[in-house]
C-alpha cells in the first residue's frame, strides 16, 4: 500500500515503517511541543469550565493521586525504548505493599518491612530480568505470568486481612507536604526521581544504549552494547520501582489490601505511549512521559470536577491515545498524497466503511431505545 | 521423554523439517507431557478429578476461551495482538442481549448472525487504526480496550440483561446436548478445526504465516500485508462477536463487566501454547493445548484444596513453569541437533 | 537534539512560572471564598444543596436501585443529589473520584466505600473542608466518615441466612457451603465470621455444617466456576449460602445447568430480578435483602441531616427519615456511629412479582 502511494520509495520498502514514523515529527514539529499545547488548551478549557480548577490545594490534592503511575512509569520508558514491556509492574506494587503490610502486622519495625517489601519487589524484578535477559523468553510472555504470579503471591500474604495504622511517620510519605509548602511529598519525590531518570536516559552511554537496542538489537549487539546485562538491570530497576510505588499507595491510603492497584499497568503503559514513546522500541524522551502524565492527570481531573462519569473518562483517554497516533499519521499521508490520481476504487471503500459504522450506530440507537424506555 | 524426542530425531532428516518447525512440534509434546503428569498428579489427590462430569465442566469453562484464543492466534501470527476481544464480547453481548430482550420471536441463527455482525464492525474498526493510522496493535487495541468498554455502559446505561429477559432457546444454544456433549464444546471444537484448516491449506491462511514471520520479504512476494493484517483483526472482531453471543447464552445474563480482563487470558492459552508474540510460529493443535492446560491447572487448584488465596500465585507460577521449561527443552535439542 | 532539549525545558519553565503565578494569588482568593462559604454553612444552613451518591461502581443495578431511593430523597428535600461513581469497584479509582468531588465542594457524600481502610485519609480530607460524609451499604472505618448508615445488623444478616439455609436443609441439616464475594471485601467476612460463630454456638443450627467457604470474587464466571466445584468435591451438598448478589445467582444457575434442582439450594443476598427465575425453577426459593432503595434514601436523609446542622455527628440525635420514619444515632465499638435500617427481607415465590428491580 505504501510503495502505491509512492512509487519512488519502493526500493527503500526495507526501511518500513520506522522511516515513516520519525518523518511524523516534521508534521506536528516533535511531539513533546504537541502535548505542551495540549495540555495548555485542556488548562484553559477546565478553567473555564470549572471554578475549582485553578485551586492550588485541589490540584495538591488530587496530584498524589497519579504518582504511583508516575513512579512505575519511570523505568517503563526505559523498558519500552529498548523495545520491550512489563505488565507486571501493578502486581509487582501489590505484592511488595502486602508484603510489608504482612510484616507490619506480625510487629515488625515500619522502616524495616518497608525495606523488606522493597527488597521482594527488586527480587521480583530479578526473576523478570533472568527470564528475559538470560532465558530470552519475550517480555511480554514472561510479565503476563509474572503478573498473574506476583498478585497471587499479594493474595498469599494478606488473604482477606488488611494491613492497617501505619505510624504517621510512614504515612508522611503518602500524605505529607514538603515543609510547609502545598506540594505533596510524593509529587517532589516523582520530580526527583524524574530528573534522574530523565539524566540516565538523555545524557549517559546507559541511555544511548537503550535507544541502540530499540532501533535494532542485532547491530547493537555487533557494536558491543552489553545487551543481556541493560536488559537485566531494566527489570530490576523496574521491580525497584514498582516496591516503591507500593509503599506510597500504602503510605497514601494508610492501609495495604492485595488488591490495591489492581489494573494500574494500563495506565502506566498508556502514560508511557501517550508521551511518545515508541511502542516498537527506539524513541522517545523522558520529558515527553512527564508531559503526557501531567497531561492525562489534568484531563482526568478536570473532567472529575465537570462531573463526567468514569467510563466515559476512560474512553476518552482511549480515543486520545489512538488519535494522537492516528491523525498525524493521516495528515501526513495526506498531505504526501496530494499528487495520486483520484481512484474510484478508495472512494468506494471509503464510503462503504463509512456505510459501516452509520449503520453500527443506527442499530446502536434503535436497539437500545425500547429497553432504556422501559426503566 | 526419550520416545519422543527420538521420534522426533528421526522425522528430521525424512522431512527435512526447518528449525521452527522442529521447536513448535516438540512445544505440543511438551505441553502433552506437563497436562499428563498435571493429570496424573491431581487425580492421585482428588479422585473426582477424573470423572465425567468434571472433565465437561472443565471443557466447557476453556470453550469460549478456545474460540477466542482461536482469533487471538491469527492476530499473534502476523506480529500483533488484540487486547480489545474481551470488550467486543462485553458490547457484543450486551447489545444483542438488549434486542433479544426486546424483540420476541427473533430466532436464534439470527442472533448468532447479528453478533458476528456487531463483531465484524468492531474488528473492522481496529483493523483501520492498526493499517491504515499505523498505530501500533498493542496500542490501538489498548484504546478500543476501553473504547468498547466505555461504549458497554454508555448503551446499557448500566441495566444488565438477566436470564428471565432472555428466551430459552438462546440459553440452550450453548447448553443443549443434542449430540450427548453440551453444543458449546462442540462449536468450540468447530471453530477451532476450520481455523486449522483455514491456516494450514488455505492461501490466505499461509500468507498470514508469512506476514508474520517477515512481512517485507511477503511483500516482495505479492503477499499485501496490510490486507493480511486488516484482514486478521476483522476475523478477530467477528469470532468474539460470536463469542459475544455464546457469552449471553453461557451465562445467561449480560452484565457492564462481562468478560473483563478476559483478554489477558485468551493471550496466556495462545501464549502457552506456544504461539510466538514476535509472529509467524505457532499451532492451532498448541494453542488447544495451551488452553487445556489454563483449564485443567484452574479446575484442579480448586479440587486439591489449595487456599483460594494462593490459587493465582499456583496458576502464574504453573504458566511461567510451561513457559520456561518448555523453552529450555527447546534450547536443548536445537543444541543437540 | 541538545538544543531540543532547552527549548523544551524552557518553555515548561515559562509555563510552570505562569501556572503558578496564576495559582499564588487564585489560592488565596478561593481559599477565602471557601472560607466563606463554610461559615455560609453554619449560619444559613438550608443553603446547601449539592449532594453526591457514591457507588463503590457504576453500571451495577444494586446501586443503580439505591440512586431510585436517594432521587426520591432529594425530590421531598428539595436538594440535588448527584449520582457519580468509579468505572470499576476498585479503591485507587474511587478515592479519584472522591477527590473531584471534594474540590467542588459539595455539602456531602453518601458512600459505599470499597475498602474501609484506604478510604480513610480521603474521607478525613472531606471532613476537614466541611463535607458531611456518610457511607451506606460498605463503611468507611469509623475515623474516616461521620455516621454509618447499617443495612442490617451483623447478627441479622448472619441469622436469616443460617434460618433460610436451615429451612432449605430440612429437618435433619446436613453440609453447607459459601460463596462469598473477593476475599478482601468487608461486609461479606463479617457476616460470614458470624455466620461461623452461629453454626458453631447455636443449638438451631447444630446439624448444618459449614464445609467450605470459596470466593467467586464478585465475578460471574468465577463464581459459576467455583459453585460447580464445589458440587463435585462435596457430592452431600446440600446449600449453597452467597452473601453476595453476583455470587447468588451464578451459583442458583450453576445448580440449575448441573441438574441439581431439589439436591441441592441456593440461598444469601440476591436482588429480585436476577433471581426471578431460579426462585421459580425452585434453585433458589428463597433469600434475603435489604432494599437498597430505601438504604440510599435514610443515606440521603441522613447526609442531608448532619449538612444543615439538624443533628451532629453524636450517638442519641434523632431525626426523620420521610417516609421511613424516625431514627436515632447509635454507637458501637466496632462500627463507631451508625444508623440501622432494620431488618433484611425475604423473597419467595409468593412476594417476588411485586418487585422489579
Amino acid at each position: 500500500m505504501k510503495s502505491q502511494a509512492n512509487p519512488q520509495n519502493t526500493s527503500a520498502a526495507t526501511i518500513s515503517e520506522r522511516a515513516t514514523r520519525r518523518s511524523l515529527t516534521d508534521v506536528f514539529k516533535n511531539w513533546e511541543l504537541l502535548l505542551v499545547v495540549l495540555i495548555i488548551i485542556v488548562v484553559l478549557v477546565n478553567t473555564r469550565l470549572s471554578p475549582y480548577f485553578l485551586n492550588a490545594k485541589n490540584i495538591s490534592r488530587t496530584s498524589s493521586d497519579f504518582m504511583e503511575i508516575g513512579l512505575m512509569m519511570l523505568p517503563m520508558v526505559f523498558i519500552v525504548v529498548t523495545g520491550n514491556i512489563d505488565l507486571s509492574v501493578a502486581s509487582n506494587m501489590g505484592m511488595s505493599a502486602s508484603f510489608m503490610g504482612l510484616l507490619h502486622n506480625m510487629g515488625v519495625n515500619i522502616w524495616l518491612a518497608a525495606l523488606a517489601g522493597l527488597a521482594l519487589g527488586t527480587l521480583g524484578g530479578v526473576l523478570n530480568g533472568y527470564l528475559i535477559a538470560k532465558v530470552k523468553l519475550p517480555s511480554l510472555v514472561v510479565t503476563l505470568g509474572t503478573y498473574a504470579f506476583f498478585r497471587g503471591i499479594a493474595y498469599g500474604f494478606l488473604g482477606d486481612q488488611a494491613a492497617r495504622n501505619y505510624p504517621a511517620k510512614f504515612t508522611y510519605l503518602g500524605q505529607g507536604r514538603v515543609g510547609g509548602s502545598l506540594i505533596p511529598v510524593s509529587v517532589a519525590i516523582f520530580i526527583g526521581l524524574a530528573i534522574i531518570f530523565g539524566i540516565i536516559l538523555h545524557a549517559t552511554k546507559f541511555g544511548r544504549h537503550l535507544y541502540a537496542i530499540g532501533n535494532n538489537e542485532e547491530a547493537a549487539k555487533y557494536s558491543g552494547v552489553p545487551i543481556d546485562k541493560i536488559k537485566f538491570s531494566l527489570f530490576v530497576i523496574s521491580g525497584f520501582m514498582a516496591a516503591f510505588a507500593g509503599l506510597v499507595l500504602a503510605a497514601r491510603f494508610g492501609s495495604t489490601r492485595p488488591d490495591n492497584g489492581t489494573g494500574l499497568e494500563l495506565a502506566v503503559i498508556t502514560a508511557t505511549v501517550l508521551g511518545g514513546v515508541d511502542i516498537d522500541g527506539g524513541k522517545g524522551s523522558m520529558y515527553g512521559a512527564v508531559l503526557s502524565l501531567l497531561l492525562i492527570g489534568l484531563l482526568r481531573f478536570g473532567m472529575g470536577l465537570v462531573n463526567i462519569q468514569s467510563q466515559v473518562q476512560s474512553t476518552i483517554i482511549g480515543l486520545l491515545l489512538i488519535v494522537s497516533i492516528f491523525l498525524p499519521h493521516i495528515g501526513q499521508r495526506i498531505a504526501a498524497n496530494k499528487a495520486t490520481r483520484f481512484r474510484w476504487k478508495t472512494v468506494l471503500a471509503v464510503v462503504g466503511i463509512i456505510a459501516l459504522f452509520v449503520l453500527f450506530f443506527v442499530f446502536f440507537f434503535w436497539s437500545r431505545a425500547p429497553v432504556l424506555a422501559e426503566i | 521423554m526419550t520416545d519422543q524426542e527420538t521420534s522426533i530425531g528421526k522425522q528430521v532428516p525424512r522431512q527435512k523439517l526447518n528449525l521452527l518447525e522442529l521447536f513448535s512440534r516438540f512445544r505440543e509434546v511438551g505441553i502433552i507431557v506437563f497436562i499428563a503428569i498435571l493429570v496424573v498428579a491431581v487425580s492421585l489427590r482428588a479422585p473426582s478429578f477424573l470423572t465425567i462430569n468434571n472433565l465437561t465442566d472443565i471443557l466447557m469453562n476453556i470453550s469460549i476461551m478456545i474460540i477466542v484464543a482461536m482469533a487471538q492466534t491469527m492476530v499473534i501470527l502476523t506480529g500483533g495482538i488484540d487486547l480489545s476481544v474481551s470488550s467486543v464480547i462485553g458490547l457484543v453481548a450486551m447489545m444483542v442481549g438488549f434486542t433479544l430482550s426486546a424483540n420476541s420471536g427473533i430466532p436464534d441463527i439470527a442472533a448468532v448472525l447479528l453478533g458476528i455482525a456487531l463483531g465484524a464492525v468492531l474488528g473492522t474498526f481496529n483493523g483501520l487504526i492498526i493499517t491504515v493510522g499505523k498505530v501500533p496493535p498493542i496500542i490501538a487495541t489498548l484504546g478500543t480496550l476501553s473504547i468498547y468498554r466505555g461504549l458497554v455502559f454508555f448503551y446499557s446505561q448500566g441495566t444488565w440483561i438477566n436470564a428471565f429477559e432472555l428466551p430459552q432457546s438462546v440459553k440452550l444454544l450453548s447448553k443443549g446436548k443434542p449430540l450427548g456433549v453440551p453444543n458449546l464444546i462442540i462449536i468450540a471444537l468447530l471453530i477451532a478445526a476450520l481455523t486449522f484448516i483455514f491456516l494450514k491449506f488455505t492461501r490466505v491462511g499461509r500468507n498470514i504465516y508469512a506476514v508474520g514471520s517477515n512481512a517485507d520479504a511477503a511483500e516482495f512476494a505479492g503477499i499485501r500485508p496490510q490486507r493480511i493484517k486488516l484482514l486478521v483483526y476483522v476475523l478477530s472482531g467477528l469470532i468474539s462477536g460470536l463469542a459475544g453471543v455464546l457469552w449471553l447464552s453461557r451465562f445467561e445474563s449480560a452484565q457492564t463487566n462481562s468478560a473483563l480482563g478476559f483478554e489477558l487470558q485468551t493471550v496466556t492459552a495462545a501464549v502457552v501454547g506456544g504461539v510466538s508474540t514476535s509472529g509467524g510460529v505457532g499451532t492451532i493443535p498448541g494453542v488447544l493445548l495451551g488452553a487445556l492446560l489454563l483449564g485443567i491447572i484452574q479446575n484442579s487448584l480448586t479440587l486439591i484444596q489449595i487456599s483460594p488465596f494462593w490459587q493465582l500465585a499456583a496458576q502464574g507460577l504453573l504458566i511461567i513453569i510451561a513457559v520456561v521449561s518448555d523453552k529450555l527443552i527447546s534450547k536443548r535439542i536445537v543444541r543437540s541437533k | 537534539m541538545k538544543f531540543r532539549i532547552f527549548t523544551i525545558a524552557s518553555i515548561l519553565m515559562v509555563i510552570l512560572s505562569l501556572g503558578l503565578a496564576a495559582c499564588g494569588p487564585q489560592e488565596e482568593a478561593t481559599e477565602a471564598v471557601v472560607e466563606e462559604t463554610e461559615e455560609e454553612v453554619v449560619e444559613e444552613a438550608p443553603t446547601c444543596e449539592n449532594y453526591v451518591l457514591v457507588p463503590k461502581n457504576l453500571g451495577n443495578p444494586y446501586f443503580d436501585t439505591g440512586n431510585v431511593g436517594a432521587q426520591e430523597a432529594a425530590g421531598e428535600l428539595g436538594i440535588t443529589v448527584l449520582y457519580q461513581g468509579s468505572a470499576t469497584a476498585d479503591a485507587t479509582e474511587q478515592i479519584t473520584l472522591l477527590n473531584s468531588l471534594i474540590a467542588q465542594n459539595v455539602c456531602g457524600l453518601a458512600i459505599s466505600a470499597n475498602d474501609a481502610d484506604a478510604l480513610v485519609p480521603t474521607g478525613q480530607a472531606a471532613m476537614d473542608a466541611g463535607i458531611a460524609v456518610v457511607t451506606w451499604d460498605s463503611a468507611i472505618a469509623p475515623a474516616g466518615r461521620d455516621i454509618h448508615i447499617n443495612q442490617a445488623e451483623l447478627a441479622g444478616i448472619a441469622q436469616i441466612q443460617l434460618d433460610m439455609a436451615s429451612r432449605l436443609a430440612g429437618e435433619d441439616g446436613g453440609q453447607i457451603a459459601i460463596l462469598s464475594a473477593t476475599s478482601t471485601a468487608p461486609n461479606q467476612n463479617a457476616w460470614i465470621a458470624a455466620m461461623e460463630e452461629m453454626l458453631a454456638s447455636e443449638e438451631a443450627y447444630a446439624n448444618l455444617e459449614l464445609v467450605e467457604t470459596v470466593y467467586g470474587d464478585d465475578d460471574d464466571t468465577k463464581s459459576y466456576n467455583e459453585a460447580q466445584s464445589l458440587f463435585t468435591k462435596y457430592p452431600d451438598l446440600e446449600v449453597i449460602i452467597a452473601p453476595t448478589t453476583v455470587g447468588i445467582a451464578a451459583s442458583a444457575r450453576a445448580v440449575t445447568d448441573a441438574d441439581l434442582i431439589g439436591q441441592v439450594f441456593v440461598t444469601g443476598l440476591g436482588t429480585p430480578n436476577q433471581m426471578r427465575e431460579y426462585v421459580k425453577n425452585g434453585s433458589s426459593p428463597e433469600f434475603a435483602l435489604w432494599n437498597p432503595a430505601d438504604l440510599a434514601y435514610l443515606a440521603v436523609y441522613t447526609t442531608h441531616a448532619l449538612a444543615t446542622g439538624e443533628i451532629t455527628a453524636e450517638a442519641g440525635q434523632t431525626f426523620t427519615a420521610g417516609r421511613l420514619g424516625e431514627y436515632t444515632v447509635q454507637d458501637d465499638p466496632e462500627l463507631g456511629l451508625n444508623v440501622l435500617l432494620g431488618l433484611p427481607f425475604v423473597y419467595n415465590a409468593d412476594n417476588i412479582d411485586d418487585f422489579d428491580w
